[in-house]
């Protein structure tokens, strides 16, 4: 009996690896510690009233926040690994398959588990503030959202104590990830936890057209919203047609790995092609998505700190949906060398290189946005210049890449390594901070400290650079992607060492962002103005921050562009804003299904991941039922009456 | 402007919550066309890979595949009649034509199964061919499609013999008929791509 629960665990535990080991031991003391903490402070029911069961975007947007903080923490470990690895020729530091293992893991978690929830993070906390709403269009969904995230998350996160990790690469292209070469439960993690939480976004997707198309505040017609939400709207088009084709491809997977069919197979008829088609119909709308938003908050962030209003609104939107459009039609770039034939080849490079075009719109009026403006050099703003740059040399090397022929040389080298690392630290990764800075006072009610954020700040933009800026000429000199160990005698060893010592600096770098956050909550100053900056243009400056659970006690008519900027000058000239009687609103109710259902999700993965239906089944009856009880629900909402809202309103403007 | 008067008063009232969900499931229907659009694709280029087992003029028996059409066909009709009483406030006439679209439902999905269970005892089973897994995948998810539907109409029709026709149910009601009328279009294309162009 011992003896066969020791074998078990064995298998069941990834073993052998210190490094592992170490992860194992300080994941376990992490939750003993929590566990420990939220008994004595008797914090559960808190946990579970205010948190776990909440509809309320605010605190939906904050929670997936901090779990792709928690990500990006552990995606740059994944990072740093590699980058230890690759600073010396024939290293042993991580063995081949460990190697393998981290370069998925890692490429998985900063797209799906990082980029993605503080891409949602901030759609929520935002976008219905922006616009005028109290709530997104479904806030039921919205929670079962974030925790499909969560649980899909944790799912993946387990496969490196439990089972062992996925090692195919981050789009786990077939034959490599099928049974025939990848026996293990690696694979198996990767497939549900990615599509337990690509459902998830899916259902963001869905939600937030709604929320920006049915539920803009009166007067707010489309050309008069906010940027950002028009970054938002253009990225969720791209959700809702890229995300099933995931679903599907992944399910098709499964379907190979687990009844043994016959989709991507070697064998039987199958046509692993097909799958590498499938999977960038999906991966190439998706780094629009998860960059459309970044545009956004420049465009925000740009027109707040030069106090100007955007240069070329018109044109802004029109780019961000050419772009969302086009997206669509760029996908076999990815694979150019695999033989389409060249005029393929052909159609794809030169939809490839269209795209460039908006991109280059956007650019210039972010620049003429500048141009006369007066600029403050704050945090949020700093990110925003420093972006302009960045993303110009990464799209230019994306242009590059895009003639086909060249591709041929360019193809799984380091040259595109540091292509999209250019444009998704550059880009993506930048405009988020940009936004996290500028909103973080929306959020949480004060400012974080500008002087450390400043020296994260350099920290990162020169890390960025010594990493990556050596990686193109690594490609260039036939250094190839995915390797984990090379020869004395290839010269790659100087700009290796280069990279990796920018890699340890945007450590640095992270590490200073924590020390700011930790010191902006010790010593922060109250913010009671609602518009911390002073440079609010927009709605969401209009109300008290944190907003209340309602967001606005009354909807204002926002019928112009930066609707608050103008109010505000009408205010200087003593124009009072005509007063609008309360009415009691309507709220939705918490609610435990989300939750509880996603949880039955994790279960029902679980079960698949080791083909144990005997957990897996319980797991989809879970869901099921959780499904007919909410269909059987139907007092899911209550009313704040007046008198709540004057008292709530008199606590946040009585610190004016 | 429709859109400022409907938001005119100011707490989104039932009534506007109804329309957003409806609104809501016409971008859910969308996604779903994407959903099934690249099952059909899978089809499309695994469809003649059959690896020296079944073709599809060997497996597909058109007389069974016929009544199983005729029977979705109907059975979206009837939901329609079953929306129709519900506009007339005829909750009984509601129940009853949900209750006759739920049996031709049932009807159809049991056909589709016996379909599939004498294909697997011929050996054509999901992992025989690439062509045959695709088949299955596309079939198997419009029929698993259909049977959710049958769960969540059985559901509602407790719910509506419970409550009536309000607000609510209306809107439930008209959400199911959006979507049994969208596996009904889903279908045809299937009839068309996979059995027509099969044997033919």
């Amino acid at each position: 009996m011992l003896d066969n629960l020791k074998e078990f665990a064995s298998e069941f535990f990834v073993t052998g690896d210190p490094l592992i080991l170490g992860a194992q031991v300080s994941i376990a003391l992490t939750m003993i510690a929590i566990v420990i903490v939220l008994t004595y402070f008797k914090k559960w029911r808190w946990l579970w009233t205010e948190w776990l069961t909440t509809v309320d975007h605010k605190k939906i947007g904050i929670m997936y926040i901090i779990a792709s903080l928690l990500m990006l923490f552990r995606g740059g470990v994944d990072a740093l690994l590699m980058r230890t690895q690759l600073a010396m020729p024939e290293l042993n530091f991580l063995e081949a398959e460990h190697y393998n293992q981290i370069f998925t893991t890692h490429g998985v978690i900063m797209i799906l588990f990082m980029a993605m929830p503080l891409m949602f993070g901030l759609f929520n906390i935002i976008v219905p503030l922006q616009i005028g709403a109290r709530d997104v269009a479904y806030p039921f969904l919205n929670s079962m959202s974030f925790w499909l995230f969560f649980w899909g998350a944790m799912l993946f996160n387990m496969s490196f104590v439990i089972g062992g990790s996925p090692d195919a690469g981050w789009l786990a292209y077939p034959p490599l990830s099928e049974l025939s070469h990848s026996p293990g439960v690696g694979q198996n993690f990767y497939i549900w936890g990615i599509q337990i939480s690509g459902i998830g976004s899916l259902a963001t997707g869905i939600n937030f057209i709604v929320t920006i198309l049915k539920m803009r505040a009166p007067g707010m017609r489309l050309m008069k919203m906010p940027m950002f939400s028009w970054s938002v709207l253009s990225s969720c088009i791209s959700i809702i047609f890229a995300f099933p084709i995931l679903t599907v491809t992944l399910f098709l997977l499964f379907l190979d790995r687990f009844l043994g069919a016959h989709f991507f197979t070697l064998d039987g008829g199958g046509n692993p092609m097909m799958y590498i088609n499938l999977i960038w119909m999906w991966g190439h709308p998706e780094v629009y998505i998860v960059v459309l938003p970044a545009f956004g908050i420049f465009s925000e962030v740009v027109a707040a700190f030069s106090r100007k209003k955007l240069f070329g609104y018109a044109s802004m939107v029109f780019a961000m949906i050419a772009i969302s459009v086009a997206a669509f039609f760029t996908w076999a770039h990815h694979f150019f060398t695999m033989g389409s034939g060249a005029n393929v080849n052909a159609f794809f490079a030169v939809t490839t290189m269209i795209i460039a075009i908006p991109t280059g719109v956007k650019v210039f009026n972010w620049l003429f946005t500048m141009f006369r403006g007066k600029i403050q050099f704050t945090t949020p703003m700093m990110w925003a210049i420093a972006f302009i740059p960045c993303f110009v040399v990464g799209g230019m090397t994306g242009v590059l890449l895009s003639v086909a022929p060249a591709d041929f040389q360019f193809h799984n080298s380091y040259f595109l390594i540091a292509h999209f690392h250019q444009v998704l630290i550059g880009g993506v990764v930048f405009g988020y901070f940009a936004g996290l800075y500028y909103w973080w006072p929306k959020m949480f009610g004060f400012k974080l400290n500008e002087h450390l954020g400043k020296w994260a700040f350099w920290f990162w933009n020169i890390g960025f650079y010594v990493c990556f800026m050596p990686q193109y000429l690594l490609g260039l000199m036939g250094m190839t992607r995915r390797i984990n160990v090379y020869d004395f005698d290839m010269g790659w060893q100087p700009l290796n060492v280069v990279s990796t010592i920018g890699a340890f600096l945007m450590g640095i770098a992270f590490l200073f962002q924590v020390w700011q956050i930790a010191h902006s909550i010790k010593f922060h100053k109250k913010d009671t103005t609602g518009d911390s900056w002073g440079v609010g243009r927009t709605l969401e400056w209009s109300i008290p921050s944190p907003a209340p659970v309602y967001n606005f006690a009354t909807i204002p008519v926002a019928d112009e562009r930066d609707w608050w900027w103008e109010e505000k000058e009408r205010r200087e000239q003593g124009i009072q804003p005509k007063a609008i009687p309360l009415e009691p609103i309507h709220m939705p109710k918490n609610s435990a299904i989300p939750f509880i259902k996603s949880l039955c999700w994790f279960t029902a993965g679980f079960g698949f991941v080791f083909n144990w239906l005997w957990i897996a089944i319980p797991g989809l009856i879970g869901v099921a039922i959780c499904m007919l009880v909410r269909s059987f629900q139907y007092d899911t909402d209550y009313y704040i009456q007046v008198d709540e809202i004057k008292r709530t309103e008199a606590a946040l403007r009585g610190a004016n | 402007m429709a859109h400022a008067a409907s938001h005119h008063d100011h707490d989104h009232g039932h009534h506007d919550q109804e329309e957003l969900k409806t609104f809501g499931f016409w971008i859910f229907l969308m996604t779903d066309c994407i959903l099934f659009a690249t099952l059909f694709a899978t089809f499309v280029v695994l469809r003649l890979n059959t690896s020296g087992g079944p073709t599809a003029e060997e497996l597909f028996s058109m007389p069974g595949i016929i009544a199983e059409t005729f029977i979705l066909l109907t059975s979206s009709f009837t939901s329609g009649l079953a929306v129709l009483s519900m506009q007339k406030g005829d909750k009984k006439g509601l129940i009853g034509w949900l209750i006759v679209t739920l049996a031709l439902g049932i009807a159809f999905v049991t056909m589709e199964i016996t379909e599939f269970v004498h294909m697997v005892h011929e050996g054509a089973t999901i992992s025989t061919s690439g062509f045959l897994s695709s088949f299955f995948t596309l079939v198997g998810a419009h029929g698993l499609h259909v049977s959710i539907g049958i769960v969540w109409m059985i559901a509602l029709v407790l719910q509506l013999a419970r409550r009536g026709i309000t607000s609510v149910t209306k809107r439930k009601v008209t959400i199911i008929s959006l979507y049994w009328h969208f596996l009904d279009v889903v279908w045809i294309f299937v009839f068309t791509v996979v059995y027509l162009m099969g044997v033919m």
